[in-house]
Parts: structure tokens; sequence; C-alpha cells
């Protein structure tokens, strides 16, 4: 496996009068395979487009101010996504809750205190390997543990303790690597004047690995917010007629009420469920926005 | 602040010693507290999908479990054989790597070989937007998009069929693919691409005979984590693929994966504590196993890797 190549004999130096015959050959097996990379890369970019372009026919004709604002209902006529955007705003906003303290406070554990020892690099290890368990075994765990164990029901809260412990793993990695590009001048003048470790991560590192921490919190929560399987295994439901108003509250959301609809035989809920698959990209295209414009602002400030 | 200054001057060690302020042990206990929730989560993972599996295989053998090719909890005919799921897992992840492999492949070496940095800075934004789209995005792409295609095609094709869910399963991973490739190969230090270039070497030879197998390690590696997140897809596959397990090599026929069975459980009345709903545990079990066992794979591979140029 130590995979050094290019000690292929086979292309030894031959006398230059062959070599010199070859090389039109060989660069025309260039270019071929350039247009071949070059139609890999172009697949998936045609993939993507054929994708939104698809959802948008598909759901434009559905999409309307009553559509966000009304209710599902077995009428596709009325039926509406408010229930699902609300739940999804609620869903976001605990798992922000959730995973932001738990998941800074481990990755300044991990920067900050830690000894570099086994049971840090085994943390180190677990977290890695956590950020690669299918999504659906946290719905699992959640069920198990969030849903029953503690009794919290087919809540907000159950929800979106699971998620939040999804996107842990990820929220963690982006904090280290923020935590990380701190430069330790900033730490040293801080030890240098007497602070103590605390204060110095409070007061000098944090406020600079922020944005990075920031961007990585935003990028964390649209993963969530996009996930359904979790949420189908903690029993969220496809028919919720009211709002939601504590997070004990049953609830919906987005990729729910879309995986409802598609699973549909009627056309109408076809339309339905790409319609709001257009509002839940956009919302995931704003978030995403979002955390470009903080990273290079952030970027730029530093550079 | 003050007597701070006093200590520091003491004590020029910088390492962190516990005991200076009670507030500053009690901080550092807390975020080590936060530090564990990750190694509690592994923990309840595997504590749950053995107790709760536990009653299951106290009723059905591990053997027959395993072995077994029929899969019907579900039916008044209960047979507990996990291979027809397995077997619709593995069918619907060969025919993703099919299309995954290669296009993530070509499309790493053109990002990391021929691209001018100005098209690379292009790409791989839209190859993020092509990751981050949601699965079950994905699954109405397939069943309402590319089904009815395949099936123009293939009149046989059903209307769930597992073809379908292997193109978008394939879709979805070639940007990981693309990206951990493209990673190992900009690691590959340029020495050894002058070296090449220098004996003559034309960049189609570069690339597939030097940087490629230089990186070869790494590329396996993003393989192996491509499969495990194949395996481990669910959404896409529910649409698409249908609730028919069955031994098939038939990429026409609707199959069932095992996270397709577990939605179908919990989306169904399943009584708790009934042997149909312990079923979701031990398939789940499986699941876990198998990704963990690619993803420990894949790190060790990447592991051996770096050690090579560091």
């Amino acid at each position: 496996m130590s995979g050094r190549g290019g000690s292929d004999d086979r292309h030894g130096p031959a006398d230059g009068e062959r070599f010199d015959s070859r090389l039109a050959r060989r660069r025309r097996t260039g270019k071929i395979f350039q247009g071949v990379c070059l139609a890999s890369i172009a697949f998936s970019l045609v993939m993507l487009v054929t994708l939104l372009a698809d959802v948008v026919i598909d759901g434009a004709a559905w999409l309307s101010a009553d559509f966000l604002t009304s209710f599902p209902s077995r009428i596709p006529d009325r039926a509406g996504i408010k229930p699902a955007i609300l739940g999804t705003v609620w869903i976001m906003a605990l798992v922000a809750a959730l995973s932001f303290p738990f998941g800074v406070g481990a990755a300044i554990y991990l920067e900050e205190y830690a000894p570099r020892g086994r049971l840090t690099k085994l943390i180190q290890t677990n977290i890695a390997n956590l950020a690669g368990v299918p999504s659906i075994v946290y719905g699992i765990l959640g069920l198990a543990i969030f849903v029953r164990f503690f009794g919290l029901g087919r809540s907000l809260l159950a929800g979106a303790a699971t998620l939040a412990l999804l996107v842990l793993p990820v929220v963690i990695i982006a904090a280290q690597e923020a935590i990380r590009a701190v430069p330790s001048s900033l730490r040293e003048a801080a030890y240098g004047v007497g602070a103590t470790r605390w204060q110095v991560v409070r007061h000098h590192v944090l406020p600079v690995a922020m944005p990075g921490i920031l961007t990585g919190m935003i990028l964390s929560l649209s993963r969530a917010i996009g996930e359904t399987a979790p949420v189908i295994m903690i029993g969220a439901l496809a028919f919720v007629a009211f709002t939601p108003t504590s997070p004990m509250d049953l609830f919906t959301v987005l990729p729910i009420q879309i995986f409802n609809w598609t699973a549909r035989p009627q056309a109408d809920f076809h339309g339905l469920a790409a319609a709001a698959i257009v509002v839940l990209l956009v919302l995931l295209l704003l978030m995403n926005a979002t955390a470009i414009l903080l990273r290079n602002r952030y970027q730029s400030k530093r550079g | 602040m003050n007597e701070n200054v006093g200590t520091a001057g003491a004590n020029p060690d910088l390492r962190w010693r516990p005991g200076r302020r009670v507030g500053e042990r009690v901080i550092a206990g807390l975020l080590a507290l936060c530090g564990l929730v990750s190694v509690l989560t592994t923990v309840g993972i595997v504590v749950v999908l053995l107790t709760e599996s536990a009653g299951f295989f106290r009723e059905v053998p591990l053997v027959d479990f395993l072995t077994g090719t029929q899969w019907s909890p579900l039916y008044t005919d209960q047979q507990f054989g996990i291979l027809p799921l397995l077997n619709g897992t593995l069918l619907i992840a060969v025919g993703a790597m099919v299309i995954a492999l290669p296009v993530g492949l070509t499309s790493a070496i053109y990002l990391s070989e021929y691209a001018s940095p100005r098209v690379r800075g292009v790409v791989k934004p839209l190859l993020e937007i092509l990751a981050g789209i949601p699965t079950v995005v994905y699954g109405y792409f397939a069943l309402l998009f590319i089904t009815p295609l395949l099936r123009a095609v293939f009149p046989s094709a059903g209307v769930y069929n597992a073809a379908s869910a292997a193109i978008v399963v394939g879709i979805m991973i070639i940007p990981m693919v693309a990206s951990l490739s493209e990673d190992a190969l900009s690691a590959v230090p340029r020495a050894l691409r002058e070296a090449a270039y220098g004996l003559g070497a034309t960049k189609f030879e570069v690339s597939t005979r030097v940087a490629v197998p230089a990186a070869l390690s790494g590329i396996v590696a993003s393989f192996i984590l491509a499969i495990s997140r194949a395996v481990g897809e669910t959404m896409a596959v529910t649409l698409a693929a249908g609730a028919t397990p069955r031994m098939t090599l038939s990429f026409l026929e609707s199959v069932q994966t095992m996270t397709a069975y577990i939605v179908q459980v919990s989306l169904g009345e399943t009584p708790h504590g009934s042997i149909e709903y312990e079923t979701i545990f031990a398939v789940g079990l499986v699941l876990f196993c198998m990704t963990l066992a690619m993803n420990l794979i894949s790190n060790r591979i990447t592991a051996r890797f770096r050690e090579v140029y560091e």
C-alpha cells in the first residue's frame, strides 16, 4: 500500500525515435482523458440543475401565500405548510440552544484544557466515528433515550435533542478548527499579564474564534433541518392541525411533510411536495449564504 | 486580576494546573463534561442497540437471523432472516458505487490536476450544494423523475425499483468521493509530479501513473466512506426502492434495505415491546456494526497514508 507509483519500467527510456513517434498518440489519450474528467464534473452539475429545475417546475403552480399559511389538508388545494415551517423553526432554535454550549464546550476542552493523552485521543477518534454513524441510528437512540427513557414523548424537545446529538460531532470539529486557528501569541500575551486559563479562553480565544464557530454552527443547523429519518423514528407526525407553542408539543417539520406528500399516489400531492421542497431549499440557501458571508468577512478582517 | 499577576510571576510554568482557583476548577470540569457527551452518545448507541435487541435474540437464534433468506416480521408467517434486507442494501450500495466511484474519482483528478484555481473556485461550492441537498429531496427526484425515465427505457421496471434508488444515492455521494479524493491527490508532493514531467511524461501519465497511485490509500479511504454512507442512506431508498425484502440481483425489481425497513416499522402502529418492534433494534445493530467497521477501516487507511509524506 505504500503506493509510490511511477516506478513502472515499461516506460523507461526507449530509443528516441519510438518515444517521439508515440508522443502524438499519448497526447491524444491525454486529451480524451481530460474530456472524460470534464464530463464527470459536468454530469454532477447537470444533475444539480436537473434536480432544481424539476422541483421548481413541479412546485411553482402550488407556491402561494396561502400555501405558507395554511394547515395540511386532505384536499390538495387547501393544503399548506404552516405547522411544518413553524416546527422547523422551533427545531432549529432548540437544536442550536442544545448543541452550541455542548459543542463549543467540548471543543474548548479538547483544544485548551485536555492533556495530550490517550483519553483525549479516544474522545477525538470517537467524535470522528460518530460523524459517520447513519442518521437513522441516531433516530433509534433518540426513540429509546429521549422519547421513552426520559419520557419526553413525540415532542419538539425529543426531536431537537436527537438532532442535536446528530450534529454535535460537526459542531465540535468546526469549533475546534476555529479555536486552533487563533494565534498562540494571543494566548501567550494574556498569560503573560497573569490571566487564568478560563480568562484567556473567555476574553481572548473565544471572541477571535467566534465567527468560525458560528459558521460551523449554521452549517450544522442547515443539516439538522434537512434530516428526515431520525425525526420519523422519534415519531413526528405528518398531520399537525395546530401550531406548536411549547417544546413539549407534538410537531411536524418540512422534510416529514415532503416525505408524506411524495409517498402518496396522487399527482396533486406531488406538486405540494415540490412546493415544500422549494421552500426548504430556499431556507437552506439563505442559511448557507449567511455562513459564507460570515466566513468571507472574517477572512478579509484577518487577512 | 491583581492577585493573578502575583501568582503568574511566581509560576512561570504556563501549563494548566488544577486548584489555582475553585471557579477555574469548576469550569474545567464542566468543559470536560461537554467532551464526555460525545463518548456518552457512543455508549448510548451501543447500549440501546444491545439491550433492546436482546429480547429479539432470545427468540430468534443469531445464526438463523444472519443466514435466513426470508424476512417477514410484519406478516402472520413471521420469518426473521436478514439476508433479503442485506441483499437490498448491498444491491443499492453497489449500484451507487458504480456511478459514484468513476465519476467522483475523475472529478477529483480534474479538480486537482487540470482545473485552474478559478474553475475550482466555482465547481467546488456547486458540488457542496449537491452534497447539502436533503436526502428526502433526492427521494422525490428518484421517484418522480428518474423512475418514470427508467420505465420509459425499461418497460419491465417497477414503480419501485432498486435502479432508481441506486442512481440517486450514487449522485448524492459523488461530492464526497470527489472532495476526499481531491484532498488525497492534492497532498501528493509536487516533487513526484515534477520528476515524472522531467522524464518526459505527459499530463495524463503524471495524473494516472504518479498522482493517483501515490494518493491511492486516500482514494480507497474515500471509497470506503462513500460505501458506508450509501449503506446508511435512508430516505431516498425508502421512497424509491419500495418495501419488498427479496433475494434478487435485478435492479428493476422493488427491494427493501435495512434502513427502509426501520422506517417502515416506525411509521406503522407496531406496539412497543413486541418482537416486530424489537426487530428495528436488531436490524439497527447490524447497520451500525457495518458502517462502524467501514469507518474504522477508512480511518486506519487514512492514518497510514498520512505517515507516508509527513
